[in-house]
C-alpha cells in the first residue's frame, strides 16, 4: 500500500525494515489511524523512525511522498555555493569585469578554457585579462580577484577560496613527540576507551568462582577470566596543508595525545577534502598513496572514524569532479566522504577553527550537514562531546 | 482501552497515538527526550489512566537482563545444603523472581516500565529481544518455560546515552518527547498548579524561556525544573511584578537555584548581568 513511501525513506537512508513496514499496516489494519493524515503521519513516524536524528529526513519525506512538496533534493546543495560565489563577485569586481567573467561561462567552461590556454600559452604572464598569470582578472593565476580563479604557482593562498590548486606544496609530516598539552586531550580521548575481555584466560574470576563453587554443592570450582583489554578501534583522517598550516600544533598536540591512548589506531593523510587516495608519509605522498578503497576494505566497521580537519576550502572540492585543487578527482569528495560514512557509522569531525567562525565558511556548512552534524570543535569540550558522540 | 492523558499528565497528540499503538499492537513503546520532559512519569500515568498495575524496573550499570528474569540463588542453597534444610531438595526454592517474570504472571495486564535502558551494558537489549518479543522466557534450573498470562504494557525509557541496537529498535514503536512549546507548557502549568495566578505563570515563563535560549547554557532548565521553580515561587509568594521587572541588578532570576545547576550556568547568568550593567551605564 505504501511501498513507493517505504522505498523512498530507503532512499533517504532512514534505515527502515521489512518488519516495521508491516508492522505499520498491522497498526493501520487495527483502525489506529483513525482515517486521519495527522494520527496516520504520528502513527507512521513512530513505527518507522527509531532515532529523534533521522525525525527531520522522515519529515521530509512524508511530505514529498503525500503532499508532493519539494523533494529531498542533493542539488540544492550544489547550488549554494555558485550563488555564494556571484555575491562575493559582486563585491568585489565592478560590473563590466562581472559581465566579463559571466560571458566566459560557468565551472565546466571554466576548465575547459583553463585547458585551451594552458595549451596556448607557453611564457610567464602578469597582469591583463586573459592569460594565465599573477594579479589580473583573468579567472586562472594568483592573487587576481575572479571568485572563480584557478590559483597556479603562488607560496601560500591569499584568500584562501582558490578553486585550485596546481602548485607542488611541501608538507609537513604531523609530529607524534610533542607532549605540550596533551594530557588534557588523553583524559578526553579516554573516554573512548571500551575495555572487553579478550585472549588467554589470566585473571581469577572472584564472583564466578564462588557461583560456581555454589553451584557445584561446595567442591571449589575455579572460573579464570581473560584480561580486560582496551579493544577500541580508531582510524583518523588528517587533513593537512593549506589553509591546516595554522592548525598544525593543536593537531600535533592531538595526534600524540591519541597515539599512545589507544592500541589499534590507523592513520592517513588528507588534503582538505578526502577522495580517492590517501597517503600515510607527507613527504613521499605523491608517490606513495593508499586507495580510499583500500582503506575501507581493511578496516572494518567497527573502526571509529574521526576526521580533523578546517574544512575550509572552496566549495567545488566538495561538490565537483575534479574540484580537488591537487589533482583530478573523477569522483567528488562529497561522494567519497559519503562512501567513508557508510563505511564507519560511528563517525565525527573535529575542526580546529573556532566554532563561531563555522557559519561564515559554506564549505564548513556543507561538510557539517554531510557528517549529519557531527562536527566538533578541537577543544577540550569539543572532544569530549565528539568522544561521548563515538561511543553511543 | 485507550489512553488520552490525564488529569495531572498533558499528552500530545503523536504521544497519545505512539502510545495506543503501543497498547494495541501489544508491543514495547521506546521514549526518548531531554531529561525532564516526564518519561517515566509517563509510564505512572499510563498505569493511572487505565487503572493497571505498575511494576518498575529501574536500570542500572550493573544490570543484566537475566535479573529481569529470574535469579538462581546458589550461595543460600549451599548454605541450606550444610545445615541439612530440607528445602535444598527442592531447587526450585532458591529461584527469585525478576520484575520481567512479576509482570507475566501479573492478575491482569500490567504497565511495565523499564527506566533507563541506556545505562546498561551495550548488551542489555539484544539480551532481552526474544523475552519482549514473545512474552515468554526458559529457566534452565527448573526446566520451565514462564510464559506470559497477559502480555504487558511495557514502556522503556533512554536518555541516549548509548545507542541500542536494531534489531531491538525494530520491535518497538518509538517516540521523542520533544520539549513543549510555550502553549504546551501553560497547559502542563495549569495541570500543576490549577490555582496560580494566570500572570504569575505568564511571567515566569516568558523568564524561562528566556534563560533556556541563553546562548552556552551548559544544562538548560527543563519542565520538571519549571514546576519546581513555580512551586518555590508560590511558597515564597512572589509578585509577577518581581519577575517583570528587568533590572539589570537583579538579571539573575529569583530562587535561581530551581532552574541552573551548574555553577558555570550561574557564572554565565552572573557575567551576562554585569555586562548588562555595564551597557547601561554608558
Amino acid at each position: 500500500m505504501f511501498v513507493n513511501f517505504f522505498f523512498e525513506l530507503r532512499q533517504a537512508k532512514v534505515p527502515v525494515s521489512l518488519r516495521e513496514y508491516l508492522t505499520l499496516l498491522e497498526a493501520m489494519k487495527a483502525g489506529l489511524s483513525n482515517w486521519r493524515v495527522e494520527d496516520f503521519y504520528y502513527l507512521s513516524r513512530s513505527t518507522l523512525v527509531k532515532d529523534e536524528r533521522n525525525l527531520d529526513k522522515f519529515d521530509r519525506v512524508f511530505g514529498h511522498c503525500f503532499n508532493g512538496l519539494e523533494s529531498l533534493s542533493g542539488e540544492e546543495v550544489t547550488e549554494i555555493p555558485e550563488e555564494w560565489l556571484r555575491k562575493l563577485a559582486e563585491k568585489v569586481l565592478t560590473p563590466e569585469e562581472m559581465a566579463a567573467i559571466q560571458s566566459l561561462g560557468g565551472w565546466e567552461k571554466l576548465m575547459e578554457t583553463l585547458k585551451e590556454r594552458l595549451r596556448e600559452q607557453k611564457g610567464r604572464h602578469q597582469g591583463g585579462s586573459k592569460w594565465i598569470g599573477t594579479a589580473g582578472t583573468s579567472p586562472f593565476g594568483a592573487y587576481g580577484y575572479n571568485p572563480e580563479g584557478v590559483r597556479i604557482g603562488q607560496d601560500e593562498s591569499r584568500h584562501r577560496r582558490a578553486v585550485k590548486v596546481w602548485d607542488k606544496r611541501e608538507y609537513r609530516n604531523l609530529d607524534d613527540s610533542v607532549e605540550l598539552g596533551t594530557r588534557n586531550i588523553k583524559i578526553a580521548l579516554r573516554r573512548l576507551r571500551q575495555f572487553a575481555r579478550e585472549g588467554a584466560d589470566l585473571e581469577l574470576d572472584l564472583p564466578d568462582t564462588i557461583r560456581a563453587t555454589a553451584s557445584n554443592a561446595g567442591y571449589l570450582d575455579i572460573k579464570m577470566v581473560p584480561e580486560r583489554h582496551n579493544t577500541v578501534k580508531v582510524l583518523v583522517l588528517f587533513d593537512i596543508g593549506g589553509s591546516m598550516d595554522d592548525h598544525i600544533r593543536v593537531c600535533e598536540e592531538l595526534f600524540s595525545a591519541a597515539r599512545t591512548e589507544f592500541k589499534h589506531l590507523e592513520f592517513f593523510y588528507f588534503h582538505n577534502c578526502p577522495y580517492e587516495r590517501l597517503w600515510k608519509d607527507n613527504h613521499r605522498r605523491h608517490t606513495e598513496h593508499v586507495p580510499t578503497w583500500e582503506t575501507i576494505h581493511t578496516y572494518s566497521s567497527e573502526y571509529k572514524l574521526i576526521l580533523v580537519g578546517d574544512a575550509t576550502m572552496s566549495p567545488y572540492e566538495i561538490v565537483y569532479p575534479g574540484g580537488s585543487v591537487e589533482h583530478w578527482n573523477e569522483e567528488p569528495g562529497q561522494l567519497w566522504l559519503q562512501r567513508l560514512l557508510d563505511t564507519y557509522p560511528k563517525a565525527a569531525w573535529l575542526n580546529p577553527v573556532a566554532e563561531k567562525y563555522w557559519d561564515y565558511t559554506p564549505s564548513v556548512q556543507l561538510i557539517r550537514q554531510l557528517m549529519g552534524e557531527r562536527m566538533f570543535p578541537l577543544t577540550l569540550g569539543g572532544l569530549e562531546s565528539a568522544m561521548r558522540e563515538l561511543v553511543r | 482501552m485507550k489512553f488520552e492523558g490525564t488529569d495531572s499528565y498533558v499528552a500530545t497528540e503523536d504521544l497519545m497515538v505512539a502510545v495506543n499503538a503501543g497498547i494495541t499492537l501489544e508491543r514495547p513503546l521506546l521514549v526518548k527526550g531531554e531529561p525532564g520532559t516526564g518519561k517515566t512519569v509517563l509510564a505512572y500515568e499510563i498505569a493511572k489512566a487505565l487503572g493497571r498495575p505498575l511494576i518498575e524496573w529501574h536500570i542500572k550499570s550493573t544490570t543484566k537482563a537475566m535479573h529481569g528474569l529470574y535469579e538462581y540463588d546458589a550461595v543460600s542453597r549451599l548454605r541450606d545444603s550444610q545445615l541439612g534444610d530440607e528445602r535444598v531438595r527442592d531447587i526450585r526454592h532458591y529461584i527469585l523472581r525478576g520484575k520481567l517474570w512479576e509482570a507475566f504472571v501479573a492478575d491482569e495486564r500490567p504497565v511495565l516500565l523499564i527506566d533507563e535502558i541506556d545505562k546498561a551494558d551495550i548488551e542489555f537489549p539484544n539480551d532481552l529481544l526474544l523475552e519482549l518479543d514473545r512474552m515468554e522466557f526458559y529457566i534452565y534450573e527448573t526446566r520451565e518455560t514462564v510464559k506470559a498470562r497477559h502480555r504487558p504494557i511495557v514502556i522503556i525509557t533512554s536518555n541516549n546515552e548509548k545507542e541500542l541496537p536494531d534489531a531491538f529498535l525494530r520491535r518497538c514503536f518509538f517516540h521523542y518527547i520533544r520539549f513543549p512549546d510555550s502553549e504546551t507548557m501553560q497547559r502542563i502549568v495549569a495541570v500543576h498548579f490549577p490555582d496560580i495566578q494566570r500572570e504569575l505563570v505568564h511571567e515566569a515563563l516568558t523568564l524561562f524561556y528566556e534563560i533556556r535560549d541563553t546562548p552556552g547554557l551548559k544544562k538548560k532548565p527543563s519542565t520538571s525544573e519549571l514546576i519546581d521553580w513555580l512551586k518555590l515561587l508560590m511558597a515564597e509568594d512572589l509578585s509577577p511584578e518581581v519577575l517583570r521587572q528587568r533590572d539589570p541588578n537583579k538579571l539573575i532570576p529569583p530562587l535561581h537555584g530551581a532552574l541552573l545547576k551548574t555553577e558555570q550556568d550561574v557564572h554565565l547568568f552572573e557575567r551576562l548581568a554585569f555586562l548588562a550593567r555595564r551597557e547601561r551605564s554608558h
